[in-house]
């Protein structure tokens, strides 16, 4: 997304003369950083509104109008910040198409929770994947952590409620699941997970406290597809944008907030356990600007 | 996968086809459209803009609003236009001459490398019969060598890997430990790694320079978005790849990366991986792509698919019996279990030339237990009854319920669909098709 609004200035001599190419370039470079057309038309519509109305001929305010409509459809009401339940063991359940970096997420939010000098449990719930099990198990001595697991191909579901009542057993702060990596399409995976939901639910007498979708920035326009069918399955309760430490621009989040209303709670960017933050809207846009 | 695209050109040209004639707005309309599909679809804007000059100066030179046939001549240039975009022949596979063909897989973190290795070399084993062996040069990714050891062993693979070395001398030392023992192809599987990272990216410049792979791919998720060029350009700069595998085709993505990267960066999608199985691997046909997209369906692939779990004999045995109207539910029953051989349902479908199959998608549970579900009841059946359907009496039906776990109803419902197939497919019998689908109860 940085390349995004550094260009502007060099098509800012079109806008003197000849308007419409210059909403044409702007045009395209918002699409090249995977903002859905939808999101970019509606945006810039606002902005050229602004624009023609106050006759603004200044590119400062055209780039102060733009991110000001971006931090628009990025902010949330409440705060961003993760559910914790007063009673223990809070639960979030972590879930995500094959390859988004679920597995390094869990790590991550472990060791932030940690950090907090909460009692954390891991739950390895991707009963799955050749050595799924193995790369957490990692992550889970590392961090000095208890992690429940069962056998390869193992019902899930049996590893969750085995977590939950663990958790309840030992006095565990917080359990973080990590699941199977599965296509949003996949019928029978996506009952799995409902199944699962349900599980936990059960287990601790209220709704999962986070239920976070894990979606690589380097995704163009099928990560909307993603969210929107795990949210029809799953009521996600936020999304944890991963890998923007690479070029991509990761511009599908504004498309996912302004269209299926899913907050961005956190941000990957880097290989190491700490490269996690909360996801601050304001500092996001400013970040594309600078 | 394209299903948007797909949908988007059909409604287009269902449009323009009842016009009959085209005016110059209507080609405007409808290269507006085709602008807006392929973008949604993540195809590269650059590549959007240049493919709509290329479609309008080909309408206008070839008179197509004089056309007669303005639908059938918009479809051809979409068509060429895209197949071209693809690269216009399937590159297929490459051996070295002489002496074991060397791959290496480069790609960013989780494309699905790991798992492209183990399906390649399935698909090398299986199709071409040569010994494949894998070098695990991943040494970062915690158990990363761990899976692809335990994925290797389902397929009777063998994989070399060193504890506490790097990538670059295990790759020389696996290579030659497997070129002593006859293999015939040998695969290097890399970690991930950004193609920004200026130190990881040497290092597989540095692999290739020990071990002067044959073949280098690059893994490419297909639901990459409009970066999918700047990463191919990147990584094709540092070392030169040949082609890409391209992954994740079962989801719902349109897969417009894969237009794009052929484009901008020459390279060829040489294999596409689409599921969860090890068999879930295929060379990339990009005119049978390109039909997909335009609505046409993917049948070639499809009857590739059936040719390989039904023999000829059985087919023309089954064709016979349909032509005499004589089918029972023991020809169902394999038929079925060639079905489930053939691959998942849904995927099975969304190769077939089905307009709207989006929304018949959210209609009917496209779910594989669906089938075993059928299996079950016609397995709960006498060796009588599956031949002789019609003798199935109300005192049959609920002990069949009883057997397979289901109720009356869905008894019935069966043997009323079994009949309706058995009419249409002798309906369909007679024509050329070597092999009829039971799937008109879908």
């Amino acid at each position: 997304m940085q390349k995004l609004i550094k260009n502007l200035s060099h098509i800012w001599n079109k806008f003197k003369n000849n308007h419409k190419s210059f909403w044409d370039e702007l045009e395209e470079q918002m699409v090249a950083s995977d903002i859905s057309i939808n999101t970019t038309g509606k945006i810039l519509e606002e902005v050229k509104n602004h624009v023609y109305s106050e006759n603004i001929n200044d590119i400062e305010k055209i780039k102060s109008l733009l991110k000001d409509q971006i931090i628009e459809i990025l902010k949330t009401d409440g705060n961003n910040n993760l559910n914790i339940s007063p009673i223990p063991p809070t639960v979030f359940l972590i879930v995500g198409v094959n390859g988004t970096g679920k597995t390094t997420s869990v790590a991550k939010l472990a060791n932030m929770f940690k950090g907090n000098g909460k009692k954390v449990l891991i739950s390895a719930a991707d009963t799955y994947r050749s050595a799924a099990v193995e790369q957490l198990q990692y992550y889970a001595d590392k961090l000095g952590l208890d992690m429940v697991y069962h056998q390869k191909f193992s019902d899930p579901g049996a590893v969750v409620y085995d977590s939950v009542e663990k958790a309840k057993a030992r006095g565990i702060d917080l359990v973080i699941i990590d699941t199977a990596g599965r296509m949003q399409t996949s019928y029978n995976l996506m009952e799995e997970l409902k199944k699962i939901k349900k599980v936990i639910s059960r287990r601790i007498d209220r709704e999962v406290d986070e239920i976070l979708l894990v979606i690589d920035s380097t995704t163009g326009q099928n990560a909307r597809n993603q969210a929107e069918l795990f949210n029809n399955s799953l009521h996600l309760t936020g999304i944890i944008l991963t890998k923007t430490d690479g070029t991509s621009r990761g511009g599908i989040v504004l498309t996912i907030k302004n269209d299926l209303g899913i907050s961005i709670k956190l941000v990957t960017d880097g290989e190491k356990l700490d490269n996690i933050h909360y996801f601050d809207p304001v500092e996001f846009t400013e970040s594309i600007f600078s | 996968m394209f299903e948007l695209l797909t949908t988007k050109f059909e409604n287009l040209f269902y449009k323009i086809r009842n016009k009959g004639k085209l005016s110059p707005n209507d080609l405007d309309d409808a290269l507006r459209e085709i602008k807006l599909a392929l973008l949604e679809a993540d195809v590269n804007f650059k590549v959007v803009k240049e493919f709509l000059e290329n479609v309008k100066a080909k309408s206008i030179g070839e008179n197509i609003l004089e056309s007669l046939t303005p639908y059938q001549h918009v479809v051809k240039i979409v068509n060429e236009e895209i197949t071209r975009m693809l690269g216009s022949t399937s590159s297929g596979v490459i051996f070295a001459s002489k002496g074991p063909t060397i791959i290496m897989t480069v790609g960013l973190q989780g494309t699905g490398k790991t798992s492209a290795v183990i399906k390649l070399a399935n698909f090398l084993k299986n199709k071409f019969q040569k010994k494949v062996s894998i070098v695990a040069a991943d040494v970062y990714r915690p158990a990363a060598v761990l899976q692809l050891e335990d994925m290797a062993k389902n397929i009777n693979v063998d994989v070399y890997s060193e504890n506490n070395s790097d990538p670059v001398s295990i790759s020389v030392k696996g290579i030659a430990l497997f070129k002593k023992s006859g293999s015939d192809v040998i695969i290097i599987d890399t970690a991930g790694r950004l193609h920004v990272d200026e130190n990881m990216m040497n290092e597989i410049v540095n692999i290739r320079n020990k071990v002067s792979p044959h073949q280098i791919y690059l893994v490419l998720d297909a639901m990459t978005g409009q970066e999918a060029v700047n990463i191919a350009s990147t990584f094709n700069q540092k070392v030169e790849c040949d082609g890409i595998i391209l992954t994740k085709l079962d989801s719902d993505t349109r897969g417009g990366a894969a237009l794009s990267v052929y484009y901008m960066v020459k390279k060829p999608v040489k294999f596409v991986s689409n599921g969860e199985k090890i068999e879930d691997f295929d060379i990339f046909y990009p005119d049978r792509i390109a039909s997909r997209i335009l609505g046409m369906g993917d049948i070639l692939t499809l009857v590739e698919k059936a040719e390989k779990v039904v023999s000829e004999k059985e087919a023309r045995r089954i064709e016979k019996k349909i032509y005499k109207n004589e089918l029972n539910f023991e020809d169902f029953i394999g038929q079925l279990r060639s079905i489930k051989k053939m691959g998942s349902l849904d995927k099975i479908f969304s190769m077939m030339p089905i307009a709207n199959k989006s929304k018949i998608f959210k209609k009917v549970n496209l779910d594989d237990s669906y089938l075993s579900h059928i299996e079950a009841i016609i397995n709960s059946m006498t060796v009588e009854e599956r031949r002789k359907p019609h003798i199935i009496n109300g005192n049959r039906k609920k002990r069949i319920a009883r057997g397979s776990g289901s109720s009356v109803s869905e008894v019935n419902k069966l043997l009323v669909q079994f009949s309706k197939t058995k009419q249409m497919l002798k309906q369909f019998s007679g024509s050329k098709g070597k092999f009829n689908l039971p799937l008109g109860n879908l």
